[in-house]
């Protein structure tokens, strides 16, 4: 009841959320990151997402349990893209389904913040200029994970 | 033999992202390999030159430094993650 895909096609996030439509589901919830231009003055034109292939799907595996566990979902989707993705590409699709809205919607932030930092993805971000530049883990990121342990 | 696998900048600054090692006995802990890999080139000790900044992986799970490497086939080392 769970759909895991490391790919580096793109994905419709509308089919997939489709796909979670169940008579138990009373709702479903969703996260769809898309790869963002940049604040700076350095624009973003690129993602480039490196992952260590025999690894990955057991660290989504795991991270899909650990929601399972904690929440009675009817579905659950996890779909990471890789290779270079330009700026407002779509990068990763997370999505729960509950029969409650509060399970689905902790379940699909539990999600997300756990593949931010439990999975083995790295992005490297490739500029303007050709430059590139491999982005820094973000202790924010690390504090959004701990705190599901709280 | 134990392979190494790199990814990442540390892959860059290796220079390649697999080699095949002999592993001496005394090599106990992911630390200790770190240890020992960093002496074996100069890209190797600029990898490892600041351990708190890597991150491991023994047969396909997450450890810490002071995790055994005894009898694991694949060990992995990178940059702390950043997907999502």
């Amino acid at each position: 009841m769970a759909r895991i895909l490391v790919q580096t096609e793109d994905f419709d996030a509308g089919v997939e959320l489709g796909r979670l439509g169940h008579e138990d589901a009373g709702g479903i919830a969703s996260f769809t990151g898309i790869v963002r231009a940049g604040e700076g003055e350095r624009r973003v034109v690129a993602l480039v997402l490196e992952h260590y292939p025999a690894m990955t799907l057991r660290a989504l595996e795991a991270i899909v349990a650990q929601a399972q566990a904690r929440w009675p979902l009817t579905g659950c989707t996890v779909i990471h893209r890789v290779g270079r993705l330009r700026a407002g590409e779509n990068i990763v699709f997370v999505a729960a389904a509950s029969a409650h809205r509060a399970a689905a919607l902790q379940a699909c932030a539990f999600l997300i913040d756990w593949l931010k930092t439990s999975a083995p993805f790295w992005k490297q971000e490739e500029f303007e200029d050709g430059a590139r530049a491999w982005v820094a883990a973000r202790a924010a990121d690390d504090a959004a994970a701990a705190a599901w342990n709280g | 033999m134990t392979r190494i696998l790199y990814f990442a900048w540390l892959r860059e600054t290796v220079g390649y992202g697999e080699e095949e090692v002999a592993l001496p006995a005394h090599v106990a802990t992911v630390a200790d390999l770190m240890t020992w890999l960093a002496a074996r080139s100069a890209a190797h000790a600029a990898a490892f030159a600041n351990p708190r900044l890597v991150r491991c992986a023994v047969d396909q799970e997450f450890v810490t430094p002071e995790a055994a490497i005894g009898g694991a086939s694949e060990i992995a080392f990178f940059p702390p993650v950043t997907g999502g």
